[in-house]
C-alpha cells in the first residue's frame, strides 16, 4: 500500500527522501556493475515486469486477495542495486504517471518498498544460500525467508518511521502490533509466491537467476567410454553480493542520519524505560551514573546551550565513537583469524 | 504516434498547460504538493483556496471533473484507513451519532483525507495533460539521473507489451478451464509469473541487441529540445505561489 500525502511530517517526508536519493544514487553506481551497458533496457524490462506482477492478484481467503511487493523477488532474480532501481523506478511511475502514492511521500514510499524490502530480502537470501548446501532446494527456501523477512522489515521501518513524524495519533504498540501481524501474513503469501516463482525460473533458465549465480554444477558428457567433466565447476564470482564496502558506507550514512537529524525531531519526553522507572518510583533510588560528568552523559554536549543542537552532535559523536569501539574488535578478530594466510589484513585492504 | 502509445490517463488538447514545457509542470506540481502538506490542518479555508486553485488549472486544461473523479478511485484504501483512525485513535472522546469517536483522530483523519486528496488530483492533472514521453524529458531537464530516466523510458514503452503479455497468459490459463480459488491455485499463477519474468527478461536482451546494432553507447540521443523560457517558468509558477502564499497566510493567522 502506497503512503499519500499528509501521513508524515515534513521533517521526516524530507529526510526519507534524502535517504531515497542516496540510496538510488549508490544503486546506479552498483547496477552498472551489474548490467554495464545493458543497465538501462534490461532494468526498464524488469521493471515493467514487477509492474505486472504487482497486477497479479492472488486469492488468499475468504474472498480476499493479495498482490506481489517484488522487492525480494526482483532482488534474487536481477541482483539487489538493480532491484532497487527497478522498484524505485516503479514507483516513481505510478507517483507521476497513475497519480499512486503521494509525490511529498515518495521518498518515504521508496525507502520503504524498494530499498528496505530489497536490502533485507538480499541479504537473507545471501546468509541462508552461504550456510546451506549448494542445491536448488537451499536456493528455493533461501526466496522464501528472503520474502518473508523483507515484508516484516518494511512495515517495522514504517512504524519507526510513523514514531518519528506520523500525523496520527495511534498509539504506537497498536500500530506496531497491527503492522507486525499483518505485515507476516502478507510475508507468508509474499514468501509463497516468490519461492515459487524462483523456483519455477530456475527450472527453466537458472542463468537468469541472479542470486543462483555460482551454484551451476559441470557439464558432464555421458559417453560409451563413461562420464567426462568438461570445463569444470564453474567458479564463483567473489562480487556476486553486495561488497563490504557500500554496506559499510550506507550504514554509517543512516546510523549518522538517525542519531544527529533525527534526534532533532525526537519527543523530549521520557522513554518508556525512563517513563515506567519514575512512574514506579525507581528514580528514587536511582544512583547518579559514574559517568555523569562526562562530555556526553545525558546525550547532550556539555557547554552547548541550544538542547537540540547539543543532542544532535552527541548523537553523530556516540555514533563516531559506537562505530570506532566496534571496528576496533572487528578488525582485532580479523587480524586473529588469519595471521598466516598470505594475505595480511592491510593487503586485502589494499587490494 | 500510434493512438497505443498514449497512456489512457493523458487527454490530448492544446490548452495553456498542455503547452506548457513538461519540466516546469513538474516543478510546479512537486512545490504545489509541499505547500499542501506544509498547510496547518486547522485552517479549513486554507484548504477550500488550494481546491480551488486545482479547479482553475482543471477548467483551463480542459479536464472534466468525471474524469478526474474516475481516477480518484485509487485513493480508496487510504480513505478507508483514514475512516478507522477516529475509531482506534487516541486521546479525547466526543460522541458522534452514538459513537465514541476520538478527537484528535478526527483531526489525523481529516488531515490525511484532505492532503491526500490534493495531491491526487495534482497528479492526475499532471498526468492528464502532459505526455509521459515528455514528463520522462522534462524530468531529464531537471538533471534527475539520466540512467533512471532511461530506465523509466523503457518501462512505460514496453509495459503495454510486458501487461498484454500477461493478459496472453490469462487467456491461455482461463480457457483450459483455470480459476483461482484459493492458495492451492498459488503454484500455477507462480509459474505464470516466471514465465513472464524470463519472457521480460530475454525481451530485454533482444532489445539490447537491436539498440546495439542501432549505434547504442549507452545514452540516448536528444532529438527534441524543450528548452523552457522565463515566460513559461512564470506561467508554472503561478499556482505553487499562490499554494504557498496560502500556506504562509494560513500560518500566519494561528
Amino acid at each position: 500500500m502506497h503512503v499519500p500525502d499528509g501521513f508524515f511530517d515534513v521533517p521526516v517526508s524530507v529526510g526519507a527522501g534524502v535517504f531515497a536519493a542516496a540510496g538510488v544514487a549508490v544503486c546506479l553506481r552498483g547496477a552498472r556493475r551489474e548490467l554495464d551497458d545493458r543497465t538501462a533496457p534490461m532494468a526498464g524490462l524488469v521493471a515493467a515486469f514487477v509492474f505486472a506482477a504487482q497486477m497479479l492478484n492472488f486469492p488468499v481467503a475468504a474472498g480476499t486477495s493479495g498482490h506481489l511487493l517484488g522487492g525480494a523477488l526482483a532482488a534474487i532474480l536481477v541482483g539487489p542495486y538493480t532491484a532497487v532501481l527497478c522498484v524505485a523506478v516503479v514507483l516513481l511511475v505510478q507517483g507521476f504517471f497513475f497519480a499512486d502514492g503521494g509525490l511529498t511521500a515518495l521518498g518515504v514510499n521508496i525507502t520503504l518498498m524498494a530499498i528496505v524490502t530489497s536490502v533485507v530480502g538480499w541479504a537473507v537470501f545471501r546468509l541462508v544460500t552461504r550456510t546451506g548446501p549448494r542445491r536448488r532446494g537451499t536456493l528455493v527456501a533461501a526466496s522464501f525467508l528472503a520474502a518473508l523477512v523483507s515484508v516484516p522489515a518494511a512495515a517495522l521501518v514504517f512504524t519507526v518511521l510513523f514514531w518519528l513524524g506520523g500525523t496520527a495519533p495511534i498509539d504506537l504498540g497498536a500500530v506496531a502490533a497491527a503492522m507486525g501481524g499483518v505485515h507476516v501474513l502478507i510475508g507468508l503469501g509474499e514468501g509463497l509466491i516468490t519461492a515459487l516463482t524462483v523456483s519455477s525460473v530456475l527450472a527453466v533458465r537458472p542463468d537468469l537467476v541472479y542470486g543462483a549465480r555460482g551454484t551451476a554444477g559441470p557439464l558432464v558428457l555421458r559417453t560409451a567410454e563413461g562420464e567426462v567433466e568438461v570445463g569444470g565447476r564453474p567458479a564463483e564470482k567473489p562480487s556476486a553480493g553486495i561488497g563490504l564496502r557500500p554496506v559499510l558506507a550506507g550504514g554509517a550514512i543512516v546510523a549518522v542520519l538517525l542519531a544527529g537529524v533525527v534526534s532533532f525531531y525526537a519527543s523530549s519526553a521520557p522513554d518508556g524505560l525512563e517513563k515506567v522507572a519514575s512512574d514506579k518510583g525507581l528514580s528514587a533510588q536511582e544512583k547518579p551514573h559514574a559517568a555523569e560528568d562526562a562530555p556526553l552523559a545525558g546525550y547532550s554536549v556539555r557547554g552547548l546551550s541550544d538542547q537540540r543542537l547539543s543532542g544532535g552532535l552527541a548523537g553523530v559523536a556516540g555514533v563516531a565513537l559506537t562505530v570506532a569501539a566496534g571496528g576496533g574488535v572487528f578488525y582485532a578478530v580479523r587480524r586473529r583469524r588469519r595471521p598466516t594466510g598470505g594475505v595480511s589484513p592491510a593487503g586485502a585492504l589494499a587490494k | 504516434m500510434s493512438a497505443g502509445h498514449h497512456h489512457p490517463i493523458y487527454r490530448p488538447a492544446d490548452t495553456p498547460v498542455h503547452r506548457l514545457p513538461p519540466q516546469c509542470k513538474l516543478v510546479a506540481v512537486v512545490a504545489f504538493a509541499v505547500c499542501v502538506v506544509a498547510t496547518p490542518r486547522e485552517r479549513f479555508w486554507a484548504f477550500a483556496v488550494h481546491a480551488l486553485l486545482l479547479a482553475a488549472v482543471a477548467v483551463v486544461a480542459r479536464v472534466p471533473a468525471g474524469a478526474i473523479a474516475r481516477r480518484m478511485v485509487i485513493e480508496v484504501p487510504f480513505v478507508l484507513f483514514a475512516l478507522a483512525i477516529p475509531v482506534i485513535g487516541t486521546g479525547e472522546r466526543v460522541q458522534v451519532l452514538g459513537v465514541s469517536l476520538s478527537l484528535p483522530g478526527l483531526w489525523a483523519a481529516w488531515n490525511i483525507l484532505a492532503k491526500a486528496t490534493l495531491g491526487v488530483v495534482a497528479s492526475i492533472l499532471l498526468a492528464a495533460t502532459t505526455e509521459p514521453r515528455m514528463t520522462l524529458l522534462g524530468a531529464e531537464r531537471l538533471r534527475l539521473p539520466r540512467l533512471l530516466v532511461q530506465i523509466a523510458t523503457f518501462m512505460l514503452r514496453y509495459l503495454d507489451v510486458i501487461l498484454d503479455q500477461m493478459r496472453r497468459m490469462r487467456v491461455a490459463r482461463e480457457s483450459r478451464g483455470f480459476v483461482a480459488r484459493d492458495l492451492r491455485q498459488a503454484p500455477v499463477l507462480a509459474k505464470s509469473a516466471g514465465a513472464l519474468f524470463i519472457r521480460a527478461y530475454e525481451r530485454g536482451e533482444r532489445v539490447h541487441l537491436a539498440m546495439l546494432s542501432r549505434g547504442y553507447t549507452g545514452e540516448m540521443p536528444t532529438i527534441r529540445d524543450i528548452s523552457a523560457s522565463g515566460r513559461d517558468w512564470g506561467t508554472a509558477a503561478i499556482l505553487p505561489c499562490l499554494a504557498a502564499a496560502t500556506a504562509l497566510l494560513a500560518w500566519s493567522t494561528t
